[in-house]
């Protein structure tokens, strides 16, 4: 059996097009090295689950499941996290650019400032490594915390998240990280965001393409 | 399992408002009057260079190991005020604030002691029965090391791996603990390195295993010997 090889997909912007808000040191370390270690990772990890499904070693198949899950949904996470950000001068982080999804925010929080504090307690709250994500499901919208690198793919559509790993903010706001959880608002890409909210989880997902 | 016996005694420590006594097994971490409080690192912030810069030193305990003990006074705190009201769900609620704020605490207070400036009780090899033991659990004290690395580079997000006595049989093991999850239980922990990012971040960057290389320079074997003696 082939397997596909993933890729590190591209930044949609430069280095230091995030900045004050991120840094383009994190910026550089966190895709050019982080999510590519995820990515080849999860590429080992498939090759070896192939060979081992090929043999029709099962304990082997168990075994490779959580490098897996923890590799896989680093690239998953990764993808979406880089695509839901953009520059602040942009006007992608205006919440003009989500009209539906803030008709559907305001109608669960009552404002979008309401959420966004809602929502920053969630992300302070993850103890450890992990992520906040907005969600839609079947009911409605949610803010979801994930541990480590565990990926939201229960069906839920994943709107947009924002990296709770120290990875992801400490070089510049250290152990500060309800600032880099405020600052975050100023590049969250809500065009994105309003794309995935009238979406599917798989177009949300179509950004993970692997080559063969 | 582990974090019962914390909860426990935190637990009684935040009542008694007399609870002077540290937590059994964790003599370094200092709760006074039922209150946690940062103890002071036994060597100044840039005493570990190069190994760990002063920077992180520095922000590791002033600012992080001092917020998991604000932590763990606040859930204690809440505790009291939950039992005093007979409102065991308020109560409940704080256990996972208790077991990670606890946890830090305990964690933190271990593995300052169990660092030292190198050359002046940190690096260099274990001796005596500890490293007899060692010899025996591990075949070499190179074993260790290598079986050491790899666990911590396997931590997939927060972590830290620690070096443990179990109780009953004495015989040495090498356990990962998630978050901040305290060793307890029928385990004493000997020695803990800390893979959490905020540990190496700043020096290091994503180049962790260069970080759990350097750590052995700093490793304060006269206190790990210590805790497996008593």
């Amino acid at each position: 059996m082939s397997v596909g090889t993933y890729y590190l997909p591209a930044l949609p912007y430069a280095y230091n097009a995030l900045e004050p808000s991120i840094s383009a040191q994190i910026m550089e370390l966190h895709h050019s090295k982080h999510h590519q270690t995820y990515v080849t990772n999860l590429n080992n990890a498939l090759k070896s689950y192939s060979t081992a499904s090929s043999s029709n070693d099962i304990p082997q198949q168990i075994a490779l499941q959580q490098a897996i899950k923890f590799n896989g949904g680093g690239h998953i996470n990764h993808s979406l996290f880089w695509e839901n950000l953009t520059p602040a001068s942009s006007p992608d982080a205006k919440t003009d650019s989500a009209p539906t999804l803030v008709a559907a925010i305001d109608k669960t929080w009552g404002s979008v400032d309401s959420f966004k504090a809602t929502f920053n307690k969630a992300l302070l709250g993850i103890q450890g490594s992990g992520w906040g994500w907005l969600v839609k499901d079947a009911q409605g919208l949610r803010i979801v915390t994930t541990k480590d690198q565990d990926p939201v793919v229960s069906g839920e559509v994943p709107i947009f998240g924002v990296d709770m790993w120290e990875h992801a903010y400490y070089l510049q706001y250290l152990n500060g990280k309800a600032a880099y959880v405020e600052n975050i608002w100023n590049v969250i890409n809500w065009k994105t965001a309003e794309k995935r909210y009238k979406g599917s989880a798989q177009d949300a997902f179509s950004v993970l393409k692997a080559s063969l | 399992m582990s974090a019962t016996l914390l909860r426990t005694s935190a637990l009684r420590a935040g009542i008694r408002a007399s609870a002077a006594k540290p937590m059994a097994g964790m003599a370094s971490t200092s709760f006074v009057r039922g209150k946690a409080t940062l103890p002071d690192l036994p060597y100044d912030y840039g005493a570990l260079e190069p190994h760990i810069s002063g920077q992180i030193m520095e922000l590791h305990h002033a600012k992080h190991h001092q917020t998991y003990v604000n932590g763990v006074n606040a859930a204690i705190e809440a505790i009291g005020d939950a039992q005093a009201k007979g409102d065991a769900q308020a109560a409940a609620k704080q256990a996972p604030l208790l077991n990670f704020h606890g946890g830090g605490h305990i964690n933190h207070s271990l593995f300052w002691e169990n660092l030292a400036p190198n050359g002046k009780g940190g690096g260099g090899e274990p001796t005596g029965k500890l490293l007899t033991a060692i010899n025996e659990d591990f075949g070499s004290f190179d074993n260790l090391k290598k079986q050491t690395n790899a666990a911590l580079a396997g931590i997939q997000g927060s972590g830290w791996a620690w070096l443990v006595k179990d109780k009953t049989s004495g015989t040495l093991g090498l356990v990962t603990r998630m978050g901040q999850d305290p060793v307890s239980g029928n385990l004493e922990p000997l020695m803990g390195i800390d893979a959490w990012e905020h540990a190496y971040y700043l020096q290091y960057q994503n180049r962790k295993a260069e970080y759990f290389g350097a750590i052995w320079e700093v490793i304060n074997w006269g206190n790990v010997a210590k805790r497996f003696e008593k």
